[in-house]
C-alpha cells in the first residue's frame, strides 16, 4: 500500500527555487533515508509532506489525502503524520508527560487518564519512564529528542518524519536516539528520515535517496547507493562524508 | 515646619480619596487594556488582511496622538457629536484603556515573536489547529516573556491617569487642583501629590520586581 505519493513537487522561496520537481512513492512500512549536501532541499521536501511548507506546484498525497488541495483538512491529516525536529521543539512550559498527553487529549478526545497510560507506556519504550515529571529544559538533548519521538507517537501516527533528528545532539547522545528510531523501524513504522548519519541509513533504510540542487539525483537500496553509486555527484558527496 | 505637617493632615483625606480613584482607574483600565491589546495583537498577526489594517489604524492613531488630545476628543468631541453625555469617570476609563491597549498590543506582539518558531511548527505538526496551538503553546510562553513590560505599562498608565484630571475626573491630581483653587497653596499641595505618586510607583516597582524574580526562578 502506498502511504506517500509525491508528483512533480516544486517549491520556491521568492525567486529561489528549492525543489525543482520531485517524484516519490513510499510504501507502508518502508524506511526511506534522504541524504545530500546542505541546501539540497531535503528538509524543505520533508516539511512539504505535512504542509509545514506550502508547495508551489505539484501534488502531495498522504494516506489518500491530497494535502495540496486547499479544501483538505490538513489538521486531520497531520494527526497521522508524526514529526521529529532537529531542535526537539518540546514545549518548555509543560512537563514531559504533559508534552506527550496534550495532543491526544485535545484532538483524539481521550480522557486524561487514558492519555496518561499511553504516555507512560511510550516514555518507558524510549527509556525515560522516570522523567515523566521533569520539565524539558532539565533534560539532556538526547533525552529531549526521545521525549519528542514519544510525543509524536502518542497520536498513533502511521507515518513518521524525522528532520535531522541527531544533528543538534552531542556525539555521545546520538546513539540513544538512533536506537529508538531503529526499534521503531523494526516495529514496521513508515519512516522518512533526513539524516547525516550514514551508518544509520546503511543499516536501517530500505531505500536511500540522494538529493542535490532540488532534485532526486539517485536512489536505491543502501547497498546500491553506498556500495556502487552511479551518479558523479553522489560519488563526490559520499567520498566527502564517508 | 509644624504648619506644613498640619497642612498635610488637613488635605490628606481628600487626597486619599483621589488616590483611591487613581488606583481603581488604573486597575480597571489595565484589565480592559489587556483584553483590547490581546485582540489587537491577534488581529495584527492574523493572516486576514482587513484585520491587519484594522489593528494597524488603531495602533497608529493612538501612538500618533497625545493622550490629552484623545481625552478631549472622546469626552468633549465624540459625546457632543453623538449627542450623549457620559460621566467623566467612564470617559477616563475608555481613554486610558484604548491608550494602554495599543501599547500592550505591541508588547504582546513582540512577546509572541520571541517564542521560538519551532514551537508553533511542533504544535501544528501534531494536528493542533492554529487557535489551539496559540492558546495552549504560544501564549503561555509569550505571557511569561512580556510580564515585565506589562508591569511597566501599569506604572505608565498609573501616572497617565493624572492627565485625565482635565476632564474633571476626581482622581489624585484633580483633588489637588481643587484644593489649590481654594487656598492657593500650590507649592505644598503639588509637592505632597508628587510624593504620593512617587511612593505608590516605587512600592509597585518593588512588588513587581519580586513577582519577576519569582517567575524567573520557576
Amino acid at each position: 500500500m502506498i502511504k506517500v505519493k509525491v508528483e512533480q513537487l516544486k517549491k520556491s522561496f521568492g525567486s529561489l527555487e528549492v525543489l525543482k520537481g520531485i517524484d516519490l512513492e513510499v510504501k507502508e512500512g518502508e524506511v526511506v533515508c534522504l541524504i545530500g549536501p546542505s541546501g539540497s532541499g531535503k528538509s524543505t521536501f520533508l516539511r512539504c509532506l505535512n504542509k509545514l511548507e506550502e508547495t508551489t506546484a505539484g501534488t502531495v498525497i498522504v494516506d489518500d489525502n491530497d494535502i495540496t488541495d486547499p479544501k483538505c483538512n490538513i489538521n486531520k491529516v497531520r494527526e497521522n503524520i508524526g514529526m521529529v525536529f532537529q531542535q526537539f521543539n518540546l514545549f518548555p512550559h509543560l512537563n514531559v508527560l504533559e508534552n506527550i498527553m496534550l495532543a491526544p487529549v485535545d484532538r483524539k478526545k481521550l480522557t486524561k487518564e487514558e492519555a496518561k497510560v499511553t504516555a507512560e507506556r511510550l516514555l518507558a519504550a524510549v527509556g525515560l519512564a522516570e522523567k515523566a515529571g521533569e520539565y524539558p529544559p532539565n533534560l539532556s538533548g538526547g533525552q529531549q529528542q526521545r521525549v519528542a519521538i514519544a510525543r509524536a507517537l502518542a497520536m498513533n501516527p502511521d507515518i513518521m518524519l524525522f528532520d535531522e533528528p541527531t544533528s543538534a545532539l552531542d556525539p555521545e547522545m546520538v546513539g540513544e536516539v538512533l536506537e529508538v528510531m531503529k526499534q521503531l523501524a523494526r516495529d514496521g513504522m513508515t519512516m522518512i528520515v533526513v539524516t547525516h548519519e550514514m551508518g544509520f541509513a546503511r543499516e536501517v533504510a530500505d531505500r536511500v535517496i540522494f538529493m542535490d540542487g532540488g532534485y532526486i539525483v539517485e536512489q536505491g537500496t543502501p547497498a546500491e547507493v553506498f556500495g556502487n553509486p552511479q551518479n558523479k555527484r553522489t560519488q563526490d558527496f559520499l567520498n566527502k562524508v564517508l | 515646619m509644624n504648619g506644613f505637617f498640619e497642612y498635610v493632615g488637613t488635605c490628606m483625606p481628600q487626597l486619599l480619596v483621589g488616590m483611591k480613584l487613581t488606583i481603581i482607574m488604573t486597575f480597571l483600565a489595565l484589565i480592559l487594556a489587556v483584553v483590547i491589546g490581546l485582540v489587537a495583537c491577534l488581529f495584527s498577526i492574523s493572516k486576514v488582511k482587513p484585520l491587519n489594517w484594522l489593528s494597524g489604524i488603531y495602533l497608529s492613531v493612538i501612538r500618533g496622538t497625545p493622550l490629552l488630545v484623545q481625552a478631549f476628543f472622546i469626552y468633549f468631541g465624540l459625546t457632543s457629536a453623538l449627542g450623549l453625555r457620559i460621566p467623566a469617570f467612564n470617559a477616563a476609563i475608555i481613554v486610558l484603556c484604548l491608550n494602554a491597549g495599543a501599547y500592550l498590543s505591541e508588547i504582546f506582539r513582540s512577546g509572541i515573536a520571541a517564542v521560538n518558531k519551532g514551537q508553533m511548527e511542533a504544535a501544528r505538526s501534531l494536528g493542533l489547529p492554529y487557535g489551539v496551538a496559540m492558546r495552549k503553546i504560544i501564549l503561555p510562553q509569550a505571557i511569561r516573556i512580556v510580564i515585565p513590560s506589562v508591569l511597566n505599562q501599569f506604572i505608565i498608565t498609573l501616572k497617565d491617569t493624572s492627565i485625565l484630571s482635565v476632564i474633571g475626573c476626581g482622581e489624585l491630581m484633580r483633588q489637588g487642583q481643587m484644593i489649590v483653587a481654594r487656598n492657593f497653596r500650590s507649592f505644598e499641595t503639588y509637592a505632597i501629590i508628587a510624593v504620593m505618586y512617587y511612593v505608590v510607583v516605587i512600592f509597585l516597582t518593588k512588588v513587581f520586581q519580586m513577582v519577576e524574580r519569582r517567575l524567573a526562578n520557576k
